[in-house]
């Protein structure tokens, strides 16, 4: 039986991310953890986070997951959610700059003040709710119509080095990278766990990834 | 622009059981949280906001069961209001399967707490519910107040301002209830939802008045709200989410379909 371990650093809610694995493969098993040995041991790993960077980091220097997340992502299947996402890239601008994991090169902005769109009207920040993604050919696209809905909720987002990188973007106003794939590593800044039938099945195809593109 | 604007539907839980009568033919219990939560998923409800109407000791146990129900079943975001007052309160919902609580009175009573909980845990989950009643005079310039206790009590405080102060103190979003408006089937108070919402930077979610889908609309149009909250319309089958989202989007509003 394949198994998969959620990585539980304490930024965040877990529950609906266990569930919604739980749910779109009834036949795999969906761990919580924060051991290192059982990040191991799993075949696959989803890293989520909610909140801020600098927590963020903290916590993962404080529970000592950072080598075993560095050794995880060279190594199996991995999927970084929301601030799971940005802490895999190389600098996040929130708190001052914080340093991040390094994992995939690249920037981590925060959305511009007061930005408009076509008809003058103010883009909140958070970027909130349900926006389309537009995706490049991956395996973890499969079965998701093109320009989908997903659910976001965001303040920062990703701009990697290489735009090759970039498996997806999503407009606001401008496009911005919303996934990135590079080799076996996956990143979304949405959440498939709340983004319905395509964040399901968003999440069914990842635990069907052989961690190739 | 793509980002769609967003239908809310809330549901008044007490002690574990949806009240204020839903109206589903096809549901066979209709005080079941998690069915009701099912149905309204299925329709394309963007989110679900439940709110605990009697928010006892006891009751907050209850509600966070409830939530977890949903949240294994439902997946899309889930807000929950009501009585909240503590950071334990926060963490016990968002552990169970909350996305955002609402903190109402709290925030009013003790600003401070809205700035704990953003710091705590993030900005993206914390609503600041603000209830506001118009206190100006016909002929004056509008002005609203925030009002405690179900819009029976006045605070004197400004709700424009009001609003500014929880956003700069963490609020990730806003849920705005015209106190003169809720209940009437009126329609949003739209002065007051435009005042608001071109105000602050972060989402506000229009509540309070829908009576007709007419309503939903004009709460995006022309209170420039990011989201629109409604009970009764949805409850007793008037509608469903998706003829609302039919009817946004022949009024030229993004929605998601």
């Amino acid at each position: 039986m394949s198994s998969v371990a959620v990585i539980d650093y304490g930024m965040g809610n877990l529950h609906s991310i266990a569930k919604a694995l739980q749910v779109v493969a009834p036949e795999t098993d969906v761990h919580v953890v924060s051991d290192a040995v059982s990040i191991l041991a799993a075949d696959r790993v989803v890293f989520p986070g909610v909140g801020a960077i600098r927590d963020c980091m903290q916590a993962l220097e404080s529970t000592g997951l950072t080598a075993v997340i560095k050794d995880a992502a060279k190594s199996k299947p991995f999927l970084g959610i929301c601030l799971g996402m940005q802490a895999l890239l190389t600098h996040h601008e929130e708190n001052n700059g914080t340093d991040a994991l390094n994992i995939l090169p690249g920037q981590v902005v925060r959305f511009a003040e007061s930005l408009t769109d076509n008809d003058g009207n103010m883009l909140k920040i958070p970027h909130m709710g349900w926006n389309r993604v537009h995706f490049n050919a991956h395996p973890l696209w499969a079965n998701i119509p093109q320009d989908s809905r997903f659910y976001f909720v965001h303040s920062y987002y990703a701009k990697p080095d290489a735009l090759l990188m970039v498996s997806a973007t999503t407009q606001y106003p401008d496009d911005f990278a919303c996934a990135l794939a590079q080799d076996n590593v996956f990143a979304v800044q949405f959440h498939p766990e709340k983004s319905q039938a395509v964040g399901l099945q968003l999440l069914k195809n990842f635990l069907h990834w052989n961690g190739q593109a | 622009m793509s980002l769609a604007k967003r239908i809310i539907p809330c549901l008044d839980v007490d002690n574990g059981r949806v009240v204020k009568g839903v109206k589903f033919v096809d549901i066979r219990d209709a005080g079941d949280p998690v069915e009701i939560a099912r149905r309204y998923d299925r329709e394309g409800a963007d989110e679900l906001t439940f709110l605990d109407i009697t928010a006892t000791h006891d009751n907050r146990s209850t509600m966070a069961h409830v939530v977890e129900q949903v949240a294994s079943q439902v997946f899309i975001p889930l807000t929950v209001g009501g009585g909240i007052r503590t950071l334990d309160d926060i963490r016990r919902l968002l552990n169970a399967g909350a996305d955002k609580v609402g903190i109402n009175s709290a925030a009013v009573f003790n600003p401070e707490f809205v700035r704990e909980a953003a710091q705590r845990f993030g900005s993206q989950c914390v609503v600041v519910a603000i209830d506001a009643k118009k206190v100006s005079a016909e002929g004056e310039s509008s002005r609203w107040e925030i009002f405690t206790h179900g819009g029976r009590k006045p605070t004197g405080i400004d709700a424009v301002a009001w609003a500014k102060k929880m956003v700069d103190y963490g609020a990730g979003e806003i849920l705005l209830t015209s106190m003169d408006r809720d209940g009437t089937r009126e329609g949003f108070d739209l002065p007051l939802t435009k005042a608001i919402s071109t105000a602050v930077a972060v989402p506000v979610i229009a509540s309070g008045g829908v009576g007709c889908l007419d309503h939903l609309a004009d709460g995006i149009i022309e209170g420039k709200a990011d989201a629109v909250l409604a009970a009764s319309i949805f409850h007793f089958a008037e509608y469903t989410i998706e003829q609302a989202k039919q009817h946004m989007a022949q009024r030229g509003i993004e929605v998601r379909l």
